[in-house]
């Protein structure tokens, strides 16, 4: 799936990459999308909560290994 | 509208300086207005420095020991510095974030700090050891937010 900004926060524990994301998103427009690598095991409830309490939409979640890739669309207002 | 976050961190170790600064910033992503009141030992949080702050196994029995020992073996000399030195490590190893970043962090999302002016009094600090941005009031100030914050926490 195709998004325009790749955010690498593997090795990183909670908080950061929610922190790291939320700054990511900042830095795109309304409606596109950020991808973001993780390795925090945390990280998989946190992006879902992240997303359902800021209204940006997870658009996927991918585990592979210890690793867990995220798809989400910055919301439109 | 926003929700409100208010925090009273009243704890000025290593280990305690985390869940406020973690929770602060965490909400402020979550786009909550956030105010954490500083009060006495919570006050060296807002130092200039806190490269310095430090963690006592002493009086501590939850804290994981490499090895097995009474807690009272805790006092002897080096102990403190050892265990600082250890957690310091581990923070680093597993990616967690310093203090140092996570108050940054706070401060770069809009989180207001206030120190207690009457602790400032007590422990005679002066409003220059302190970091830029920090803000001095009393508990009616932090009632001011207080009252009308979905979550308040002491810490």
């Amino acid at each position: 799936m195709e998004f325009d900004k790749e955010l690498d926060a593997r090795g990183l524990n909670c908080p950061l990459p929610i922190l790291r994301c939320k700054k990511g998103l900042a830095e795109i427009d309304n409606g596109q999308v950020l991808k973001v690598m993780t390795t925090d095991p945390g990280a998989v409830k946190d992006f879902q909560a992240f997303c359902k309490q800021t209204g940006h939409e997870l658009l996927s979640m991918e585990q592979r290994d210890s690793e867990t890739v995220f798809l989400i669309r910055k919301r439109s207002v | 509208m926003a929700k409100k976050l208010a925090l009273i961190a009243s704890k000025g170790t290593l280990d305690w300086a985390y869940p406020p600064f973690i929770l602060a910033s965490t909400a402020a992503a979550l786009d909550y207005e956030v105010r954490i009141f500083f009060t006495f030992y919570g006050l060296t949080l807002l130092k200039k420095d806190i490269s310095d702050l430090r963690v006592s196994p002493l009086g501590n029995p939850g804290m994981p020991m490499p090895v097995p020992m009474p807690n009272l073996a805790q006092m002897i000399p080096g102990m403190e510095s050892m265990a600082t030195m250890m957690m310091k490590k581990k923070i680093a190893d597993k990616g967690v974030a310093s203090i140092e970043d996570l108050r940054t962090a706070c401060l770069e999302s809009g989180v207001k700090l206030i120190a207690c002016q009457m602790t400032v009094d007590l422990f005679d600090f002066k409003h220059e050891d302190f970091i830029d941005g920090v803000e001095f009031g009393g508990a009616a100030t932090f009632f001011e937010f207080a009252g009308e914050s979905d979550v308040n926490l002491f810490i």
